[in-house]
């Protein structure tokens, strides 16, 4: 996994609450069997004005010129700046995968549903969560300043705007440090082969009916 | 010390170690598979050169991509090439690996939340890990069950572990006795409008209270299906006679000796009296009515009786932004009666309401009347080849087929229309699946979430109807 220590980009502001994982990536595209090239199907249905189909060249498709990733301030920005309770619905993994194809390390929001949190580290891509009103804050100086630029550091747990306001994030040790130095957490987990196998051996034991195939 | 919640027992059973840094690893004993989210945990697995570490842990089925129609024909019947790559690819990774999968042929095949309770691969107390969100169905028995990503799905494949931080203990509480033509759909549907979409976040929830523990196996699953919805990635029941009579003489349950140390150990799993929940949610049966959701999120939701919202009215702004965005996208308006909503198509099926009881009590509805002329459609999608073949034991696609509504093969279908069963641009449509978001059953189709009866009810009237006035 590609690790994560600092980075610097531009933010975008996604102003909409409640952003499902069938919005950020529809189900026509995960259909695919690759990890690879969801980037230009990520908000699909809110990003181009008809309808998407797998396997589609997307550069002549008929752009909605009202939604936020296709102005051109926001085109190369990598930070998405959300609100409540992003990434809920489907647990599909193509949605980190298409905002990571398309750009994004950092996505910063009030709130993230579980399944999307923790997908989110298993490909590198950073989720922060902030105070409802630090995240307000951020949302109106990224309207407010064209190239307006977010400074994440995941050693310090940091978010640091233009000015140099700088606000503190919590994320747990694990994925931390996974994430910090790319590790492939399969790996970390084997090392543990021994004791999984005596769980294992135990449990045939005091509960064998958990080892039964079909009768 | 206070006791143990059912979620904080089945942890303790599966905990295989616990690091330092808060994080655990957890022994999953069934990983259900499917063809949409497997296929880069495969490739993941040939790329490391690992192999799965307990073959006959995973069951596989294809669920999402199959047609509804034309089954004779196999893989061959799938039409869109894309879906058939993805389902072959199944296929393959299966036979390559010695996976147990119930092919696109085989009467076993259905939505994987259908077949591991049906096939007895679900029991109570096992850990459950599937690459979808719906996979808190199985909670019901009791278990531990979680919706997991293609990598965690790679992860439980190659070690048969997921490494997991512990949650936070709910109870929602349903006290006394529902009302009649409440159904277990309804009473999710109604939590949900109390908790919100993300009420149940960092939780794993108990559904607990007498209301609970009336209803059957199939409502507890639409239940908990529907905890996720809530923001819960688990949801469970604590196991009773319900959960053991349900479970016997399945094909994976144990028998003898075996099944009554199973059933010893299996009346173990309830939360203890003294056990403290973080939080508590407690709602009266009998305030529950038939529920219809009127907007793009599974919480914005209300009762049969009830009108759409006036944004005017509501007071955090973001909400309010929610429900504006909501009205425009459904093409609804402020105040609007909810039986007043016209309806295109009706959609009976998903994992959320597929099962026999399911499709019993949609048939007890249509019986003897018809579609009404102004409906483009109405389907019934069995959520498996076994529940199809029971509904047509007791001749409840005739009743369905005479009513006028299309008898299906099973699959995920217009749950998420993956395949060719979906909603046009505009259309309303009453669905008994799990998930009204923007374009979920079809790009600019508007989804309205109900319980079977409710979705029949409407099917007759063309418009949202109290499933009571007509069983009276
Ligand atoms: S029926 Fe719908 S919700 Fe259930 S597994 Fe299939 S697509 Fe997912």
């Amino acid at each position: 996994m590609r690790a994560f220590t600092q980075h610097q980009g531009v933010a975008a502001p996604m102003d909409r609450s409640n952003v499902d994982t069938d919005m950020i990536i529809p189900k026509q595209f995960l259909k695919s069997i690759k990890r690879t090239g969801f980037g230009p199907n990520l908000f699909d249905e809110l990003r181009y004005l008809d309808e998407g189909k797998p396997d589609q060249d997307c550069s002549n498709r008929p752009l909605n010129p009202d939604f936020v990733l296709n102005q051109d301030r926001y085109r190369n920005a990598s930070v998405l700046l959300a609100r409540r309770n992003f990434g809920c619905g489907s647990s599909r993994e193509h949605a980190p995968w298409a905002l990571d194809d398309f750009g994004f390390r950092v996505i910063i929001a009030p709130s993230f549903a579980d399944i999307f949190y923790n997908n989110c580290f298993k490909n590198g891509l950073l989720p922060i969560v902030l105070a409802e009103e630090v995240v307000e804050k951020l949302f109106q100086e990224t309207y407010e300043n064209e190239g307006y630029q977010l400074s994440i550091d995941l050693e310090a747990k940091t978010v640091t705007t233009p000015s140099g306001e700088s606000f503190g994030f919590d994320v747990d040790d694990f994925r931390r440090h996974c994430l910090l130095n790319g590790l492939d957490d399969i790996g970390v987990t084997l090392e543990d082969a021994d004791l999984i196998r005596d769980y294992e051996n135990k449990r045939r034991e005091t509960a064998p009916w958990l080892f039964n195939t079909a009768n | 010390m206070a006791g143990k919640t059912l979620y904080d027992k089945l942890w303790d059973d599966h905990l295989v170690k616990q690091r330092d840094d808060g994080s655990a690893l957890i022994y999953i004993d069934r990983q259900l598979l499917h063809e949409v989210t497997s296929p880069q945990a495969f490739e993941g697995l040939r790329l490391a050169d690992r192999k799965p570490w307990r073959i006959d842990a995973n069951i596989a089925t294809p669920d999402h991509n199959v047609p509804t129609t034309d089954r004779e024909r196999g893989v061959e019947g799938i039409v869109d090439p894309v879906s058939r790559i993805q389902v072959e690819t199944l296929d393959k990774n299966c036979d390559e690996f010695g996976i147990l999968e119930f092919k696109i042929k085989d009467q076993r095949q259905g939505i994987v939340h259908v077949i591991g309770p049906e096939q007895g691969a679900t029991l109570p107390g096992m850990s459950i890990v599937c690459g979808d969100s719906h996979t808190s169905t199985h909670g019901a028995f009791g278990c531990l069950a979680h919706g997991i990503g293609t990598s965690e799905v790679e992860h439980v494949l190659a070690t048969q572990c997921l490494v997991q931080q512990k949650m936070k203990n709910m109870l929602v509480k349903v006290n006394g006795k529902l009302g009649p033509g409440v159904t277990g759909k309804d009473v999710v549907l109604a939590i949900i409008g109390r908790i919100g979409t993300a009420g149940g976040t960092g939780y794993a929830i108990e559904f607990g209270g007498e209301a609970i523990h009336d209803l059957s196996m199939e409502a507890r699953m639409t239940i908990c299906n529907m905890s996720i919805e809530a923001g819960a990635r688990v949801g469970m029941v604590s196991v009773d006679d319900t959960t053991i009579d349900y479970v016997r003489g399945r094909p994976f349950a144990p028998e003898g000796e075996q099944w009554d140390k199973a059933v010893e150990y299996w009346r173990t799993l309830h939360s203890d009296d003294d056990a403290v929940f973080d939080k508590v949610v407690e709602l009266d049966g009998a305030d529950i009515l038939p529920q219809v959701s009127w907007g793009t999120s599974p919480e914005m939701v209300t009762g049969v009786d009830g009108a759409v919202p006036d944004p005017d009215r509501e007071e955090d702004p973001i909400k309010r932004e929610g429900i504006v965005r909501a009205l425009k996208y459904m093409g609804l308006q402020p105040n609007q009666k909810i039986t007043d909503i016209k309806l295109d198509r009706v959609f009976i099926g998903s994992c959320t309401n597929s099962r026999i009881e399911d499709l019993r009590e949609a048939a007890k509805v249509v019986k003897g009347h018809k579609v009404s002329p102004t409906l483009k459609q109405a389907m019934v999608v069995p959520g498996s080849g076994l529940v199809k073949a029971q509904a047509e034991q007791e001749g409840l696609d005739k009743v369905f087929i005479e009513a006028g509504l299309e008898w299906r093969d099973p699959g995920c279908s217009m749950c998420l229309a993956m395949n060719a069963d979906k909603l046009g641009q505009g259309e309303h449509c009453a669905s008994t699946s799990n998930r009204n978001f923007e374009g979920r059953q079809g790009f600019g189709g508007r989804t309205h979430l109900v319980s079977p009866a409710m979705a029949a009810a409407a099917a007759i009237k063309g418009h949202f109807v109290d499933v009571r006035e007509i069983m009276n």
